[in-house]
Order: C-alpha cells, then structure tokens, then sequence
C-alpha cells in the first residue's frame, strides 16, 4: 500500500469509529488532488465530506469551530506552501483555544493535514517544508510520517488527540512509498521517535521524506565502515529528547538533515538541546545539513536540496572530527 | 438610512433597492413608532413583555453601565491593566441577548459585555477576570474583558479581529451534523458571532461568509457598526452600503436594525434566529450604533472626533435613555426607581471589585497547565526549572503574578 493510500485508509478508520468526524477542504469532495479523501464521500455521505470555498483561513477557522463543539474534524490544506493564510488560525486560535479559556474550551479534535517537502519539480510554491514555523508554537502538535505504516498509524493518533495536530505528509512519497500496512485500526504513539537502524560511530537524525535520503547516506557510510545510528522522530512537536540524547550518549556525533532552510529550522532546535544534554558525550560538533537559506529553487533542486552526498560528507565529517 | 418599521429579513436575490433600510420600532423619546405596527410588534415578538422583565432588562443595561464607568476609573486608578466599555451599544447587546439562549453558542468579539451579563456571567466573574486573580475562569492569562464561560455557552474572547468568524459557521456546523444525527430536523440552537465593522475587513470575514453560505450553517453574524475601529471611521474602513449590503454577494440574508432600539434588536435577532434554524442558512445582521465611549483605557477618542458628536449621541440618541422612556411611559418606571436602580447597581460593582482586588493570583502551578491537555515533558522539565530558579530569589518573585 503506498503512502496516500494509507491516509486514505486512516481518515477512513477515524470516520468509522468516530460519528462527529468528517473531511473537508478544497477539492476534498472528488478525492482530493492526491487521491487520500477518495471513496470516502461515497462511504460517508456528502455532510461528513465535503469541499470548501478555496480559502486556507476558512479552512483552519472552520475546524477550530467544528472541533470546539466537540466535534472531530478533519481538515486538508492543498499544499503546505498554501498554510501560511492559515497561519493566524492554526498559532493564534488553534494553540491557543485552550490555554487562553482556562481549560474550559479546547479544539483538540482538529486535525490539519497537509503535503509537504520537494517532489522535484515543485519550485518556490510546491515544495516547501514549513514545520518549523510550527514547532516554535506551543499549543500545537506537529507530526510528519516517513512511509505508509507510520502515515496511517500516526495519522489515526493525530485525529484522535485532544490537541490539535499539524500533520505533514511528504508528497514525493504518496505513490513512491510502499509498504504491506496492517489492515484495520492501529495508532503509533505520538511524541516517541524510532530507531530505524542501529549503529554505534554517529546519530543521524531526520523526519518524513527526508529519511530516503539518510539511509542512502547511511548505506554510503556503512560502506566506508562508519555505522550510523539513523533516528526518525516522527512527531516534532513535542519531540522525543530522550530517544536522541541516549544515542548521542553513546555514538557522541550527530548529524540533523531536513530539508527547510538551515537558519531557524527545527534542526537547530535539535542540536541545541542535545548540546545541553550530551556535552561532555560529545566527540565532535553536531553538524545540520538542511536546506539551503534561498528560496527553493525550481532549476537547481538538486543543488539545493540536502542529498545523500552532502549527508555523507557530513557524516564522514564528524567521524573524522 | 431610511427607517423601516417592517421587519423583513431580505434573501439574496430580493434585496432592497438602493440603501438598505433600518428596522426600527421605538424612537429616541422612547414612543412606539407608529403606534399601531409597535404595539403589534410588541405583541407578537414580545407578548410576555411585562414590568417584571422590563426591568429586569433595564438594570441589566444599568449594571453595565455602571460597570463601565467603574471598572474604567479603576483602570485610571491603576487597579486593572486594562479597560473596554460598551456605553452606546447597551440595546445591541441586551436586545440581541433577550433572543437568545444557552443553547446558543457564542462568539464574541469584546464589545459585548451586556450579552454574557444577561446570559448569567456574574458580577464576580466580570471583577475576577479584570484583575486576573484566582477567581477568574481563564486563570489570569489574558487582558481584562476577554471573558469566556463553557457554562454560558460562550466561547473564550481572542484579542485577534475576526478569527472567531470561520469559526462560528464550523461550530454550527457542528451543532447542524449533531441534530441530524439525532434525526432532529433542526439544530438545538445556533452559533451567533458578534463582530464590528472594522473587523469586517479583514479576511476571515470573507472566509467565514462565503464558508457558512456555501456549506449551509445555521449561523448568525451580527455586526456591531459602531462607526469606528479604534479611531477609523467607517468611511475609511468600506465604500459600499455599510456591511449588511454584502449579504447579497455572498448568497445570504441580511437584516439591518437601529441597534439603539432595543426592541428592533431583540425582534430582529429572534427572526434571524428562526431562519437560520428552519433553514440551516446564516444571516448577516448590522446594527447601527454609536461607540460612545473610547476604543479602549488605550485610546482618547477626542483626537480624533468633537466632543459635541460624542455629546450628542449620549444626550440625544441614548439606547438606555430610551428604553427608559418606554417603561416610563408603561408606568414602570419613574426617576425614584431608576436613581435606586442605579444606585444598586453601582453597589454591586463596587463590592464584586473590593472582593475581586483582594483574591490575589492564580497558583504559579497553574502556569504550565492546559497548553496541551498534558504536560509534555519538555513542559514538565522547565516547571522544574522555574520553580528552583524562583526558590533561588523569592524576593525578586514574591506576590505571584504580574
């Protein structure tokens, strides 16, 4: 099952278990434009999924209503690029509905969903990788899958949180990714990451779609005999400390990769904390391979983007610190 | 504006020519407009009209009045941070209020105070709020004024202009999906959101219209046009026939009303109240008032307009005055009732804000609390820091907050 299939099949276990849920957003009605709402109207009637006027900010408005009645609500931002009319809904409204009523009010059933992340052709407006702007917001949860498995587990987890979840879906893997999902209803826990594959020279750490490229770097590395301990944190806010700051206790190295421009993404957020917590561990500086501080740039993607290579230099780079 | 004593809520596509009239049955000297079509109003939408609840609504007005005028001084003494009053606006908030009820779910903008005092916000609560002391149910994490109350129904103030637009026509979507799923054919009540003409600039005002029209919610947007957003005028903030007139555009139905009547207000809300429940379709409703007092403690409105137009409005076209006028003029009111009235009334907030000053804040522990339904841990981790860092220099920190 690949990666959009799994949403699919996520949003559809919520709305089975869950009478309040329903799906909207622009396009939502017919499948939405990367097939995750498909056959869901048909399953659940026109009232629980449906399109919206194209409008982002009525959109996260919308669900912050619907959930503050108790309701679950569902909600699809066409592109992570077109979030930011949405901005003032989700970090003024959404993350703040509880805190600001003294706990009398919450909108914990909205759940946001969105495609993030390069696909190779996206430009400046399809391509972006915008969870930074939302980690930096308490009151909110951000979560951002690697593959199928973890996308409708965690998904499932997300919608039934009684916080509201900024959920990012890489899109270069809606149809790339796939992997045998288990059928019926599961929930991977938000807030703990995983350990994709041990190693003991250096900790790689990364989230969604990015994590293609870290094994590719770790398969280089192995290659020259560094063995990278490659982390997915999966849920960014809030993040797993523990399961990062005990590798790094051991490894001593580490290595963040993501694909948002380096100055203010949530990498530095990563390597400060850890820095903090593992100091005297620590054999060599943390080292960040990100984005690069431009806009994305259609023609020169690949230059822009933290590949393999750069990953493995970075890798070779601190091992050899 | 021409005046209209016919009560008609217009649907798009049957809007009135040229400006929209306004829905008025009382007059300034507090007589029924036209006798006969007021009477008949009264008897219709107001047959359980009686001294009893007159009064009981009068005082309301002169609770937040006095309120107003109170907790004001008490700004300029220093004792609270921070002041907005409704002195104008007292019919909007009690004639739309009187139509409403619990099952209503509101959003409110700030001016609105009267609404929650008439929906049972006690004065206790007003005073505890302002001074953010541990009675108030927000915890003291925010300015005065932004009240909320699950009890009441009534969805907790943001400073932000506008977000709780959008956010209304999802929560009557939710009230709309509940009812069908009980097989009701309509809604146990509506969402109404109070806003003003300034905020009904920004974006979210176009989301929250053109959401709630297309998707079919029973909701009421209830603009406040009070002539001014802090010190902008109307006729800086649009050019069209003020904000009632979009109602066509968008596909709605629209009521404008002389918010300082409080019975035009009160007829008007429950008419639009009806359709939206019959119908699962929002209704765009516009008051005209005048903000007589400042924007806020913040602001000195003589800046920026005559004091002779700010003595006019509350000389002339007072809403309290002229419901006055009415009972008077029923017999159930008189100079002695109302100077008592008042006076009671002023005791009241006297006391609530005594009571409110003395209660001091909220427990530090509460800080960390209600950010996510738990605590994280990273949020664990710097409770714990704090509290060694404030055990290091109880001096610096002692008295809790602010």
């Amino acid at each position: 099952m690949n990666l959009f299939t799994a949403v699919n099949e996520g949003m559809r276990q919520a709305m089975k278990t869950d009478d309040t849920a329903i799906t909207f957003g622009e396009d939502v009605a017919f499948g939405g434009v990367f097939r995750c709402s498909v056959g869901l109207r048909e399953e659940f009637g026109a009232d629980r999924v449906f399109n919206t006027p194209l409008c982002e900010q009525g959109i996260a408005g919308f669900g912050i209503g619907y959930a503050a009645m108790g309701g679950t609500a569902i909600a699809e931002i066409q592109f992570g690029d077109y979030i930011f009319p949405a901005f003032d809904q989700l970090v003024n409204e959404a993350a703040k509905f509880r805190y600001r009523s003294g706990g009398q009010w919450d909108c914990g059933g909205l759940t946001v969903r969105t495609p993030v992340g390069a696909v190779g052709h996206g430009g400046h407006y399809h391509s972006q990788s915008p969870e930074a702007y939302f980690t930096h917001t308490p009151g909110i949860k951000v979560v951002m899958p690697r593959g199928p498995i973890d996308a409708k587990g965690l998904l499932l987890a997300s919608i039934r949180d009684p916080n509201p979840v900024v959920f990012m879906e890489p899109k270069v893997l809606y149809r790339a990714a796939v992997e045998d999902v288990p059928e019926g209803d599961y929930e991977v826990e938000l807030g703990k990451g995983e350990i994709m594959r041990p190693g003991s020279d250096v900790t790689v750490v990364g989230w969604g779609g990015q994590l293609k490229v870290l094994e590719k770097a770790c398969d280089l590395a192995a290659s020259s005999g560094i063995e990278c301990e490659l982390i997915d944190l999966k849920t960014l806010s809030p993040w797993d400390v523990e399961i990062v700051a005990s590798s790094v206790m051991k490894t001593g190295r580490l290595v963040v990769s993501h694909e948002a421009p380096v100055t203010g993404g949530f990498a530095g957020e990563i390597v400060s904390k850890i820095q903090e917590e593992c100091f005297l561990s620590m054999e060599a500086p943390a080292k960040r391979v990100c984005g690069q501080d431009t806009p994305f740039p259609l023609v020169f993607e690949k230059f822009y983007v933290p590949d393999e290579l750069k990953n493995f230099e970075a890798i070779k780079e601190v091992v050899g610190y | 504006m021409p005046l209209t004593t016919t009560l008609k809520v217009y649907d798009h596509d049957e809007t009135p020519p040229g400006t929209w009239p306004v829905f008025r049955v009382m007059d300034e000297d507090g007589s029924l407009r036209e006798p006969k079509v007021g009477q008949s109003y009264i008897d219709t939408h107001a047959p359980t009209l009686d001294k009893a609840h007159a009064i009981k609504m009068f005082r309301t007005m002169a609770r937040l009045s006095q309120m107003d005028h109170i907790f004001l001084n008490a700004q300029r003494q220093g004792r609270i941070s921070f002041y907005m009053s409704s002195q104008g606006e007292e019919a909007v908030h009690i004639g739309s209020s009187t139509a409403l009820d619990l099952k209503d779910t509101i959003f409110a903008q700030y001016r609105e105070t009267g609404v929650l005092m008439w929906r049972g916000f006690t004065m206790d609560q007003f005073a505890d709020q302002c001074f953010s002391n541990k009675g108030d149910l927000g915890k003291g994490r925010q300015m005065p004024v932004h009240y909320g109350s699950r009890a009441l129904n009534w969805h907790t103030i943001s400073s932000p202009l506008t977000t709780q637009l959008p956010q209304a026509a999802g929560a009557a979507m939710a009230m709309k999906l509940k009812a069908k799923r009980e097989g009701k054919d309509r809604s146990d009540g509506v969402a109404v959101c109070y806003f003003g003409d300034g905020a009904a600039s920004e974006g979210d005002f176009h989301a929250a219209m053109n959401f709630a029209a297309t998707l079919e919610t029973p909701v009421i947007f209830f603009c406040r046009n009070n002539g001014f957003a802090i010190s902008t005028p109307v006729k800086d903030q649009y050019r069209g026939d003020g904000i009632v007139s979009r109602a066509k555009g968008y596909g709605m139905y629209g009521i404008r009303v002389d918010g300082n009547d409080l019975f035009a207000v009160h007829a008007a809300t429950a008419k639009a109240k009806e359709i939206a429940l019959s119908e699962n379709r929002p209704v765009l409703l516009e008051t005209m008032s005048y903000r007589v007092g400042h924007h806020s403690t913040s602001d000195d409105s003589t800046r920026y307009r005559s004091t002779d137009e700010i003595k006019k409005w509350t000389e002339e076209d007072n809403p309290i005055d002229r419901f006055q006028r009415y009972c008077e003029g029923r017999g159930w009111l008189d100079d002695e009732m109302v100077a008592q009235i008042m006076d009671e009334e002023r005791m009241k907030v006297l006391q609530a804000l005594e009571k409110a000053e003395k209660k001091g804040p909220p427990d530090l522990s509460t800080l960390f609390d209600d950010i996510y339904k738990e605590k994280t841990p990273e949020l664990v981790r710097q409770e714990e820091a704090l509290l060694e860092h404030v055990a290091k220099y109880p001096e610096k920190y002692q008295g809790g907050g602010h």
